[in-house]
């Protein structure tokens, strides 16, 4: 396969999972900021969105302050922003067309369908559109997407570079929303462990999806370290970085197999490999000891380290 | 009033190749006709044909029209056809292999040293260098008109890249969908064998130095190129890479593409870009779409480009008045197809003529394409007339000029029912190993009533093609 | 006369570059004039491409050098036995047709000080080869030698404005004013060797060729006011010296090029 084929398809993968992201993130915020957090009103509540999705420099420059409609509009339209709902659903698509004959009918159609509905999206006022039905929108579209490839996608490299950007991108993007519990903590660590710190982090759940399945998982009380095993260690919990690094894993070892190449000559595999074999060897202690923030701004490290990797070995055409 | 020839009607009398379809026509209620039509669309949308128009803006995804009414061909009148245009296809290579060679055709004062090699598509750099088989043009797209039940002109020659078979194909395919019974009551020669002929075609003309089975790919501009649509189809139906300069690197002597698994070995690329884009080292240093150093390549054996960089100086509209020369002079048979008259501005007799009776002519850019920058006398108000005459006075090396053909008409289906439209017709003649020619083209067809403009840019639609046979 | 090449030219780059691609015209062109005793071209690190001769006598080579780029040398050494051929490239084999040459370039357009240069200088000729040779001593009269005066980039219409240039200037000004009056001409670059009197040019030179009926290509070199002889070394042709250019490549990157140039001939006693 063309190196840049392989490179559409993984980043059609990469850029609908950051939709999704943004969606869910929208989701979070307008969440918690329907109530007051201590001391430091809702302001900072949609600034650490801004942070944990990496826009904060770009809106600082074209909007100021942190105002939540503008906050919405540069999150899912704004086209300047190359991390919004809108510019990564067009980039998605546009990759797709691209690469149209290596993907099947239905693929192209979920993507090219969500591309058309946002142009309508885009075209109608925004009073007529609630924010939590636009994420919804989003999520749909993902699922739709990912139940087409499953569905229509033959098993061989192209499906697994979709499915290595798309488990990239979570274990990425899982991590930072994560993170936004720790800006929005921050400012007040005795609150740690309050009611309003567990209503937070039941926001986030929600926001995952994962409310119920965390109560089925550990069920009585939410307590900290359970969401943190939850969100990033558990395996059975389907965005948990564990999860999402094992499904990166799972396809670096379908690609080499694939490729037929000698055991352990991918070194994108290789430090796949040991991310997953530190995640299983770490226990919610030693993650509190170290930091949440610090913990997570590492793996995201980590994980950028594989994606660089996963360049060089197969997406450069020039290294193996 | 100008007579033209209605390739179904001969007054009241259905010709024979038409008959099939009388039925059909009169058949069908207006409100299943507009169903088909929508569907047909929906189709086309689906499938994502589209073609951008240049220097539009509008909508980048527009449709080019599609008519359901299929044009008609017998078999006899299509051998006719095919002997003729493999005919110039010969010819056409034999020239650019003598003029790239020995020149006898020049030496022999068949066709006047400057119109060959001070011609802007005449490429130094490919001189005395010989591609595989000594075959530069691999598909010629023949541009055609009819002007009654046995004439048939060349309107222009296409050596380079001609582009629309994506059409001829997916019309036949949308045709068989929407009126499977149609094609069980005609027995109509498919043509969906083009894409493996096509690459069987290219396969045959792989270096010498290529000693297994041949690696082929398209080279694309990309995806922003109106034709886009055209190079991923054909790259699939092939199934063959369809790659960007960028893809695309030299070393130790050949083309190499980027691959997940390393560099693979390029052997034949059929380009859908422009020489001067080729390889900034040897033409335009300031193109990012080409390969470096891909000229040395090719020019040491290491790859085969097609069409072979040159291959334009064919084409060129001031050589077109040579081809039944050439057939002549290289085949030594008369020429079975005609070219239309052509008068040559540069030519001060031929210039005087065409001044004294622009209102009458047809007159073109020697090196315009798509129909842009010409004049169709009789449909022309004296204004553009007049403002033509300046610019034809301003630099007369720079136009030919033919009389306005009467081109024959088919049925078309229009708002108010069926009516005479007027068409011409592209077939794609592949030169490799054989010469073939899939029994079919690319009916352009002029949908405004009267108008003899057949260009999509300009407004033209196409048509399924039918060859009957026996 | 033999006479031993020593030639090298290094491209350095601010920072490393991804992978350089080159086409170099370096190797003594086949005719009476010159026989080639020994002769090696190596690119440091390089992997040498596809060879071959062109259409119009010139040998090719292409090489490529993966990245990380960081400098490039290429290195020329040879010997090579010359003869006075007047001028005249007797027993050259190439298949361009010469009026290919009367295209017109950007840097040899001409404009009307060159027509008129060259219709001034060919009035009252007797025949094609006086009319060379007339347009030639024209053209060292207009341009006087000056180093640094001109550049790279200077067109043959701005060289003879200034009224001086180099061998390059000179080169593309009698050609332009060639082409100006139907006489089909081409840009050459090769070596000259600069005797212990002092003639003050480069070892790197460039001169021009003219079609003149029924001679076929004779070199001028309006620079030295002659036809190329046994100082001579004649490696390749094109339209311009864009065209002719020993060395053309192309390195992906950011990074400044800075170019040098270091060549250096030498007399064999016999």
């Amino acid at each position: 396969m063309l190196s840049r084929t392989a490179e559409n398809l993984y980043w059609i993968a990469r850029y609908m999972e950051r939709a999704e992201t943004m969606g869910r993130l929208l989701e979070v915020g307008a969440r918690i900021s329907l109530i007051p957090s201590a001391g430091h009103g809702y302001r900072s509540e949609w600034e650490s969105l801004l942070q944990a999705s990496g826009t904060a420099e770009g809106f600082a420059e074209k909007y100021g302050d942190p105002v939540q409609r503008n906050i919405e509009s540069y999150l899912f339209f704004d086209r300047d922003n190359p991390s919004s709902v809108v510019s990564c659903i067009e980039r998605a698509r546009e990759n797709a067309r691209i690469v149209r004959t290596a993907i099947s009918g239905q693929v192209w159609d979920a993507l090219n369908t969500a591309y058309q509905e946002i142009l309508q999206i885009e075209r109608q006022p925004r009073s007529e559109w609630e924010l939590t039905e636009l994420c919804e929108w989003v999520a749909r579209q993902s699922a739709l997407l990912r139940g087409a490839m499953d569905a229509t996608m033959l098993r061989n490299d192209g499906f697994f570079f979709m499915n290595l950007g798309y488990a990239l991108e979570r274990a990425d993007n899982s991590a930072r929303l994560v993170d936004v519990k720790y800006f929005v903590l921050l400012p007040s660590v005795e609150l740690v462990g309050s009611g309003l710190d567990n209503y937070q982090w039941q926001v986030l759940l929600r926001a995952l999806k994962a409310l119920r399945a965390f109560h089925w998982a550990y069920g009585g009380e939410v307590t900290a370290s359970k969401i943190i095993d939850f969100l990033i260690l558990n395996p059975a919990s389907p965005r948990s970085l564990m999860s999402a690094t094992r499904k990166a894993m799972h396809h670096l070892d379908n690609l080499a197999r694939f490729y037929g190449d000698a055991p352990g000559a991918d070194l994108a595999l290789l430090h796949a490999r040991a991310l997953v074999k530190e995640l299983e060897q770490t226990e919610v202690a030693e993650i509190v000891d170290e930091g949440l923030h610090e913990f997570l701004t590492r793996f995201i490290g980590e994980i950028g380290q594989v994606a660089a990797l996963v360049q060089r070995s197969y997406l450069s055409g020039e290294a193996r | 009033m100008t007579e033209y020839f209605n390739e179904m009607f001969e007054g009241r009398e259905v010709r024979p190749p038409y008959a099939g379809l009388d039925g059909w026509m009169r058949e069908m209620p207006a409100q299943l006709r507009a169903m088909k039509q929508a569907e047909a669309e929906a189709l086309f949308r689906r499938i994502g044909i589209t073609f951008a128009v240049y220097g539009e803006g509008g909508d980048p995804d527009r449709l080019i029209p599609f008519d359901m009414f299929p044009r008609v061909f017998t078999q006899k009148e299509w051998r006719r056809l095919e002997r003729g245009i493999k005919q110039r296809a010969r010819a056409l290579n034999a020239f650019l292999n003598d003029v790239y060679g020995r020149g006898e055709i020049v030496r022999a004062g068949r066709i006047p040293a400057r119109l060959v090699y001070q011609n802007a598509a005449y490429e130094r750099a490919v001189a005395g260098f010989v591609p595989p088989r000594g075959i530069y043009s691999h598909i010629v797209g023949v541009d055609l008109v009819r002007t009654g039940p046995d004439q048939f002109f060349v309107l222009e020659d296409n050596c380079r890249t001609p582009s629309g078979v994506s059409y001829m194909l997916e019309n036949r395919e949308i045709m068989m969908r929407m009126f499977p019974k149609l094609f069980r009551e005609n027995r109509i020669e498919p043509v969906d064998g083009y894409p493996e002929a096509l690459r069987r075609t290219l396969a045959s003309v792989a270096p010498a130095k290529c000693e297994s089975e041949p690696s082929i790919a398209i080279l694309t501009p990309g995806h922003f190129n109106s034709a886009y649509y055209e190079h991923s189809f054909l790259a699939d139906l092939m199934g063959v890479e369809l790659v960007e300069g960028a893809d695309l690197f030299v070393e130790g002597g050949f083309c190499w593409m980027r691959t997940t698994e390393g560099p693979k070995k390029l052997d034949v690329i059929y380009r859908r870009i422009d020489d001067a884009f080729l390889d900034p080292l040897c033409f335009r240093p300031d193109s990012m779409l080409g390969v470096p150093g891909l000229m040395d390549v090719y020019r040491s054996g290491g790859v085969t480009i097609c069409s072979a960089p040159g291959a334009g100086v064919a084409d060129d509209k001031a050589i077109y008045t040579f081809v039944p020369e050439m057939v002549r002079f290289y085949l030594g048979e008369e020429p079975l197809l005609e070219n239309v008259p052509t008068w040559q501005c540069a030519k001060p007799d031929d210039l005087k003529y065409v001044l004294d009776h622009l209102p009458e002519l047809v007159v073109k850019e020697v090196h315009g394409s798509g129909g842009y920058g010409m004049l169709v006398g009789p449909k022309a108000t004296r204004e553009q007339i007049e403002t033509f005459r300046i610019k034809i006075e301003d630099n007369p090396h720079n136009y030919i000029a033919q009389p306005t053909l009467a081109l024959s008409t088919t049925p078309t289906f229009v708002e108010e029912g069926v009516a005479p439209r007027h068409v011409d017709l592209r077939p794609y003649c592949l030169v490799g190993e054989k010469i073939e020619l899939v029994p079919g083209g690319l009916t352009r067809v002029a949908l405004t009533e009267g108008s003899l403009v057949v260009n999509s840019s300009q407004g033209g639609g196409v048509k399924d093609t039918w060859v009957l046979a026996e | 006369m033999i006479l031993t090449v020593n030639h090298v030219t290094t491209y350095g780059y601010g920072e490393p570059m991804g992978t350089a691609v080159q086409s170099l015209r370096l190797f003594p062109s086949r005719f009476e004039g010159q026989r080639v005793i020994d002769w090696q071209v190596s690119v440091e690190g390089g992997v040498r491409g596809g060879a071959f001769r062109d259409g119009a006598g010139d040998r090719v080579e292409g090489w490529s050098i993966r990245p990380p780029v960081e400098e490039v040398a290429i290195t020329v050494s040879g010997q090579v036995e010359t003869f006075d051929t007047s001028g005249v490239l007797r027993g050259h084999r190439e298949s361009v047709h010469p009026m290919a040459y009367l295209r017109e370039t950007v840097a040899t357009w001409i404009d009307d000080a060159l027509a008129d240069l060259g219709a001034e200088a060919v009035a009252g000729a007797s025949d094609e080869l006086d009319r060379a040779h007339r347009l030639s001593r024209a053209v060292a009269e207009a341009i006087a030698y000056r180093p640094g005066a001109t550049h790279a980039h200077t067109t043959a219409a701005e060289a003879l404005a200034q009224g001086e240039g180099v061998c390059q200037d000179h080169a593309h000004a009698l050609i332009a004013a060639a082409r100006s009056v139907d006489l089909p001409a081409r840009y050459v670059s090769g070596y000259l060797f600069a005797s212990e009197d002092g003639s003050p040019h480069e070892a790197a030179h460039a001169w021009a060729e003219i079609w003149v009926k029924p001679v076929g290509w004779i070199g001028f070199d309006p620079a030295n006011r002659c036809c190329p002889d046994e100082r001579y070394i004649r490696l390749g042709s094109g339209l311009d010296a864009r065209e002719a250019a020993p060395v053309r490549g192309v390195t992906q990157g950011a990074g400044e090029e800075r170019m040098k140039v270091t060549v250096a001939l030498h007399e064999v006693q016999q």
